[in-house]
């Protein structure tokens, strides 16, 4: 097994195209798990850790452009305001020392369908940033999640970074787990109202063979809200979301949870952050007017 | 391969290391200090945590190439050395951690101190107060501890904390 270190983004996509079945690692905390319990065995890795641009951040027309290897601890710490629903998402992921390390690009490279980044990256209409030898191009994350662990990520691919678009309204994250720290989600949610657009975006993890959006739900919920006037919802509308969230998801039994609950932990969750994100929007309505 | 970084600020190399083996085994099994643990090999327990550039990690989740000219500090670089010759001695939090009796098999004691040690440098190392008990909890959530109940640990987190503000407030008056 060989370790490549490249130290520049050119010399990283040249080395992904000359070995496209060498492992990249960034944090590590997908990686060497595998590795150490020797479930796989590649016959190199690449590691990212050495290019600059991965770890860096900018503003990109009114969104911001986030390196794919940004540590959840980074996220939280500086990117709170421009991505709250993933800053939300992300203080929920593993321990400070995981945080500390495992990024994004680590989340979308490995796309498990509990990945803590996923929803909020659906339901922000977030779009991923890809590169290889043969150029750059953009893949808006409601495109990215084709099948159990299988993305459009190509072969020779590099996770590049996340744009990140700038909020038009509140965000949330739920998730549910054991307890609060180290837990992969038995079922999570994330919301994101624009009120730009007068549009709902909604991201659910765990309870499908990828992370999904609730379309109908989405379409229902911008219909029943009153965006400019900011008077409450009806109780049925919202009890309706709850339900047409729950109405996606395809969940299997397994020993984090069983189907029925993950169903019905969903529809909690959709519920519960629809009214956090409802009730900060009439706020904002109250302070204008 | 060869690797070559910083531990405890003394220059280390060490070789025939191969490409997937974590900082954790080069640090034990490589070179002689056995002070970070080895408990589950996949970033649940903790016990294996130090310091790499300045950032805590699980050093078992780190590829030993990862730490190529970098700097890492373990639980044996916390204590402060003493006169040359001297025994070093122990820092704050090794202490408290004697004295609350936060040590019963010890296992997970090494990686709690360099975890502990890091809480109190972004608490009261930035000019903050003792953490409250909330923030002592959610920073150590990802260190295991099978003996203890927790309880002793908290108390030694906070005596180590207080003890670190009255000398800091010590020198800085
Ligand atoms: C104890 C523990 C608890 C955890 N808890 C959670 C949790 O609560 N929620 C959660 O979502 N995850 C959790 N994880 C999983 C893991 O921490 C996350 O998936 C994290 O985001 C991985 O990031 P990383 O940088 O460490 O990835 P790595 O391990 O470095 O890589 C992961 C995968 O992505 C690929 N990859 C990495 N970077 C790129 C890139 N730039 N381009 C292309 N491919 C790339 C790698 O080849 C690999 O397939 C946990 C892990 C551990 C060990
Ligand atoms: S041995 Fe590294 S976290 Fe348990
Ligand atoms: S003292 Fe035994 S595991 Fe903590």
């Amino acid at each position: 097994m060989d370790f490549l270190s490249p130290s520049t983004w050119e010399e990283a996509l040249a080395v992904k195209s000359a070995h496209p079945d060498a492992v990249p690692i960034m944090g590590g905390t997908d990686v060497m798990v595998e590795l150490n319990f020797d479930k796989h065995r590649p016959p190199a890795l690449i590691d990212l850790t050495r290019v600059p641009e991965l770890t860096r951040w900018a503003p990109e027309g009114d969104g911001v452009l986030m390196g794919a290897g940004l540590s959840y601890t980074r996220i939280i710490g500086e990117l709170a305001g421009h991505a709250p629903a993933l800053a939300q998402a992300s203080r929920s992921v593993a321990s400070p020392q995981i945080r500390n390390r495992g990024s994004v690009g680590g989340n979308l490279g490995g796309a498990s369908p509990s990945g803590e980044a996923h929803p909020p990256l659906l339901a922000t209409d977030a779009v991923i940033e890809l590169a290889s030898v043969r150029g750059t191009r953009r893949v808006p994350a409601r495109e990215f999640y084709l099948g159990l662990r299988h993305t459009a990520r190509a072969e020779d691919e590099l996770i590049a970074a996340v744009l990140l678009p700038r909020p038009a309204g509140p965000q949330y994250f739920a998730k549910i787990g054991t307890r609060n720290a180290m837990v992969i989600a038995v079922a999570s949610f994330a919301i994101a109202l624009d009120a730009a657009t007068r549009t709902v975006g909604t991201g659910v993890g765990s309870c499908a063979p990828t992370p999904i959006r609730a379309v109908e739900a989405e379409e229902f919920i911008a219909g029943e809200l009153d965006w400019d006037g900011g008077s409450p919802l009806a109780p049925g509308a919202v009890t309706r979301f709850g339900e047409l969230v729950a109405s996606v998801a395809r969940p299997i039994d397994d020993v984090r949870g069983s189907a029925d609950y993950r169903k019905h932990a969903l529809s909690v969750m959709a519920r519960r952050t629809l009214a956090w994100a409802v009730t900060d929007h009439r706020k904002g309505i109250e302070q204008c007017a | 391969m060869r690797v070559s970084f910083e531990v405890n600020g003394e220059q280390v190399t060490a070789d025939d290391v191969w490409a997937g083996e974590s900082l954790l085994y080069v640090l034990r099994e490589r070179l002689g200090l056995p002070g970070s643990k080895n408990a589950c090999e996949q970033g649940e327990c903790g016990s294996c945590t130090v310091y790499l550039d300045c950032v805590t990690a699980c050093s078992c989740m780190v590829a030993a190439g990862q730490a190529e000219g970098r700097s890492v500090r373990t639980v044996e670089g916390l204590a402060e050395g003493g006169a040359a010759g001297a025994d070093p001695a122990l820092a704050h939090v090794q202490e408290a951690f004697v004295a609350a009796g936060a040590v019963q098999c010890g296992f997970c004691t090494p990686g709690l101190l360099v975890q502990t040690d890091d809480l109190i440098e972004q608490t009261v190392g930035r000019g903050g107060g003792v953490p409250e008990d909330a923030e002592i909890r959610e920073h150590l959530a990802g260190n295991l501890c099978r003996c203890t109940g927790y309880e002793k640990i908290i108390d030694a987190v906070r005596t180590a904390a207080e003890r670190t503000l009255a000398e800091r407030s010590e020198v800085a008056r």
